[in-house]
């Protein structure tokens, strides 16, 4: 009778099955962290990769972009970013396509946009995710066909992409 | 799978030759393919990667959207006022993922 008036005691586990448990725990945690780790090898080479395969040998001038980043983000899931791009968007003169490249990502590409004459304004507003602080870089082809480009540097405190859930 | 929402934002009427911004935002986890479940496993990529914009049947914007793009895509750009009519817009992605939605402009 008495051991009916509590039956959770058979239930509640021994000290040492809960030592063996949080034991576990840490191990998978190790695991996880390490495989992680793996994920997240976004680095400035493969960047600078990516942005050579798309320009070939033409060279890139600063100025004329200018890419919009708070500098200290709390959660890198999601960061409002701008672009804009000094250019009177005529039919002679205008921006075709903006790239967005990432430092730090596990993929350098961010996104691509492609503008023309009838876009009025050459600037674009989105929201990226970002893996870790880094500087993302925004390249823009004018229709002459002239590269240009801005540089953001941006701090992160939660990433984004590799934290297991 | 649920009918996906799309947000879009565009003056219903302005003048001709005004510039307009255009606010498009769709609900999509934009899964990027690199996170793990608690048991190690990948979660296959699931995202948005292509959306366009025509006006009046003529391209106006086009985006190419990667993993980086955070959840739920959001977008702002702009286009000229020119003439009456209709702005359709399309997200295409992963695993046959194609939404349009359509709104009208009047143009004075």
């Amino acid at each position: 009778m008495v051991a009916d008036l509590n039956p959770g005691h058979r239930l509640a586990p021994s000290r040492r099955s809960v030592l063996l448990g949080a034991g576990a725990a840490v191990l998978t945690s190790k695991a996880f962290a390490a495989s992680s780790d793996k994920i997240a090898t976004g680095t400035a080479d493969a960047m600078r990769e990516a942005i050579r395969k798309l320009v070939g040998n033409a060279p890139i001038q600063p100025g004329r972009v200018k890419l919009d980043l708070p500098p200290l983000v709390e959660n890198g899931n999601s960061v409002q970013l701008a672009v804009t791009v000094d250019s009177p968007m005529s039919e002679e003169d205008h921006v075709t396509q903006i790239h967005l490249f990432s430092e730090k990502n596990p993929l350098p590409t961010m996104a691509v946009f492609f503008l023309g004459p009838r876009s009025g304004r050459a600037s674009v507003v989105t929201r990226v995710r970002l893996a870790d602080s880094q500087t993302v870089t925004a390249l823009c082809q004018m229709s002459d066909g002239s590269f240009w480009s801005d540089s953001a540097s941006v701090l992160v405190t939660l990433a984004a992409c590799v934290e297991p859930i | 799978m649920n009918k996906p929402s799309a947000l879009i934002n565009v003056p219903q009427s302005a003048k001709s030759g005004e510039i307009i911004d255009i606010k498009a935002l769709i609900a999509h986890p934009m899964e990027p393919g690199y996170r793990r479940t608690q048991f190690g496993e990948i979660l296959p990529r699931d995202i948005i990667t292509h959306f366009q914009c025509r006006y009046n049947g003529t391209v106006i914007f086009q985006a190419l959207f990667y993993p980086a793009i955070a959840a739920n895509p959001f977008i702002l750009f702009s286009t000229i006022a020119k003439e009456s009519g209709v702005m359709e817009f399309n997200w295409a992605g992963d695993n046959g993922f194609s939404v349009t939605e359509t709104t009208s402009i009047t143009v004075t």
